[in-house]
């Protein structure tokens, strides 16, 4: 650096750090958001609901489950936002507490899927053997009907959370299996895999190395769609009383516990609704950005 | 190991693919592919296998690789039987045979660098010490096939069709392998890049002994490589001969139709062009007798009933046809 001379009776003042991104990379994140401005607002909206989940306590909620039997059914004010529903208890902090529940599940359902039917996905498309076998289980997975499996989980055990995730993610496994399944069938006929296994590849590595990354993206796209699928799935199931216990609100629940004021007070319904319709849409959005982006070809022809 | 036996030696190699159908999977018939092929080939030496697409040439290529299994028959690479082995002491053999395919786009997987690419078989038979051998290695190889060292951290799809052809041709030479199958290397370049990688194979195969089986569906690029040409149709070796034989005196009728089907750059040239009529008969239901009298020009009853044997007519010259042309070669057929 060259020395400046400071006139007298000054001092120099400290160099800033440089905190805005320099004009090249902001010129790449503006090109990026051209580019894929699907990714763009459903990733910050997906962002912006995670965030509203995680700070619920410290977005000046009050405890989502207090009941205030004298101040029940107010409207929208400065003091309630969303108004207070039939018990009093504040729509604003159930609804935003409500989101920890239908990102954990759609999240949750997501990564078990994706995760379950990945692996089963890879080993039975790579033996040929067990294929069948497999193949067939997981229809019959599939013919079961998502609500009702959950209805008689709950029935069996207790509602729980928990037990929402088990019940989504075994209906939704067998589409990821399938996916992956359809994915590595035509990846295992690509020149490269097999010179990867006429030069002494092993099958664990070439799983690992040629197959999993080539079907990391139609992966992401099916995972996006599942967490959406899994979001309206838990909100459907708490509405009809199967899912998420009354003792923790969910958007379902909230919405289920509002239907019988709706017609005077639509509000409490409209709020979760808004919400979850927001979240789902988003998620989509996401979802179809990616596939938009991680697949070139399709994404010129549409 | 054995010094008078081949390099590679194919005995009667059949490969037939199940046609599953029905409620339990049951095999309702079977594709012919490949259907008793035999040949061998020398260190150092080139054989080409030419023939129409559906023959059965790229099965054979992909059989002797173990990509499928076989159905029959015997492969022995340098003495050692690899049609039945197990896959795990076939593991090493795989380090003496390699491949390299047609399309230069698919063969590479486009989400690896030149130097993961290159560098796979070499960890495969532990031939590198560490990461900076490794590359040293995968220097040396780009050196081989004459592409600049600095472009192994590059990702394939930067490369042009033919220099990624040359990182296949790369990829086959890195475990050292004595002999490499080429499944119709250059068909999927344009003429000059052809002439290019045909010419790098030729010099490769000088400067390292390596034998190739040059698997092609043309026999004008064959001419500039081969040592020997076997012909196949239908799954089945019609004509086995050197290039200059094959090229000056063919024998079998199928032969003779591919020949006058190479273009010659001069259209004033005489041209005595046997074309052929129909479509290759189905490998699913082959045809009696000679699989080529649907559409052989001197198809005689015999043909039609008995399957002519692959029969020596010359030195060093086989042809699988009931017919013999001249009365000289009628004797040697006799003796032999």
């Amino acid at each position: 650096m060259s020395a400046t001379t400071v006139p007298p009776g000054y001092t120099a003042a400290p160099v800033l750090p440089e905190i805005l991104p320099t004009p090249k990379e902001r010129g790449r994140i503006m090109g990026f958001i051209n580019r894929h401005p699907t990714i763009v607002v459903g990733g910050v909206l997906v962002a912006l609901m995670v965030l509203i989940a995680i700070l619920a306590p410290y977005l000046g909620t009050k405890d989502p489950t207090a009941l205030a039997p004298a101040k029940r059914t107010r409207p929208p004010s400065e003091l309630y936002w969303f108004g207070t529903d039939m018990l009093g208890r504040d729509v604003y902090s159930r609804v935003l507490y409500g989101a920890r529940v239908s990102l954990t599940v759609g999240f949750s359902v997501a990564c078990c899927a994706g995760i379950i039917g990945t692996t089963i996905g890879l080993v039975s498309g790579f033996t040929r053997r067990i294929d069948a076998i497999v193949m067939r289980a997981m229809d019959g997975l599939m013919s079961i009907p998502q609500i009702l499996l959950a209805i008689a989980l709950m029935a069996l055990t207790r509602a729980s959370v928990q037990n929402v995730i088990i019940a989504i993610s075994i209906t939704e496994t067998p589409r990821v299996c399938r996916l992956v399944r359809g994915v590595v069938l035509s990846l295992r006929e690509q020149p490269y895999v097999e010179a990867a296994i006429a030069s002494g590849t092993r099958v664990p590595v070439i799983i690992w190395k040629h197959i999993l990354p080539n079907t990391l993206a139609p992966l992401m796209v099916q995972a996006t769609f599942i967490c959406a699928s899994a979001m309206i799935t838990e909100a459907t199931l708490s509405f009809i009383g199967a899912g998420t216990p009354p003792i923790i609100p969910s958007w379902g629940n909230i919405m289920a516990e509002g239907r019988a004021l709706w017609q005077v007070k639509p509000y409490i319904v409209f709020f979760p609704a808004i919400f979850l319709s927001i979240t789902v849409l988003a998620v989509n959005l996401l979802g179809d950005g990616l596939r938009d982006a991680l697949d070139p070809r399709l994404a010129k022809r549409l | 190991m054995t010094p008078n036996r081949p390099l590679l030696e194919v005995k009667n190699l059949k490969k037939h693919f199940p046609i599953r159908g029905g409620l339990l999977g049951r095999t309702t018939a079977k594709v012919y592919a490949v259907d008793g092929v035999s040949f061998d080939i020398a260190k150092g030496e080139t054989l080409s296998l030419v023939g129409e697409s559906g023959c059965g040439k790229s099965t054979v290529g992909k059989a002797l690789l173990r990509l499928y299994p076989v159905t029959d028959g015997e492969v022995y690479l340098d003495g050692q039987r690899i049609d039945n082995m197990a896959a795990s002491k076939l593991r090493p053999m795989r380090q003496r045979m390699q491949v390299v395919f047609q399309d230069p786009f698919s063969s590479l997987n486009p989400r690896m660098r030149i130097v993961d690419i290159l560098g796979e078989p070499l960890s495969n038979f532990g031939m590198a010490k560490n990461r900076a051998d490794l590359r040293e290695r995968v220097g040396l190889l780009m050196d081989k096939v004459r592409l600049p060292r600095d472009a192994i951290d590059r990702f394939p799809h930067e490369f042009s069709g033919g220099q990624r052809q040359r990182i296949g041709i790369a990829r086959a030479l890195a475990p050292g392998a004595d002999l490499i199958i080429c499944d119709e290397a250059v068909s999927a370049l344009d003429v000059s890049v052809k002439a290019q990688i045909i010419n790098l194979l030729v010099d490769l195969q000088d400067e390292l002994g390596l034998a190739l089986l040059f698997i092609s569906h043309d026999l004008a690029t064959v001419e500039h490589l081969t040592h020997r040409v076997a012909v196949m149709y239908l799954g089945k070796i019609v004509e086995l001969t050197d290039r200059r034989t094959l090229f000056a005196k063919p024998h079998h009728p199928y032969t003779k139709a591919l020949l006058s089907a190479v273009p010659v750059p001069d259209p004033t040239a005489p041209r005595n062009r046997v074309i052929l009529t129909g479509d290759v008969p189905s490998p699913i239901n082959p045809p009696s007798g000679c699989r080529f009298h649907t559409r052989c020009p001197l198809v005689h009853d015999r043909c039609r009933v008995e399957e002519p044997a692959l029969r020596t007519v010359g030195e060093g010259h086989s042809s699988a046809c009931h017919l013999t042309h001249a009365p000289g070669e009628l004797a040697m057929a006799g003796s032999a």
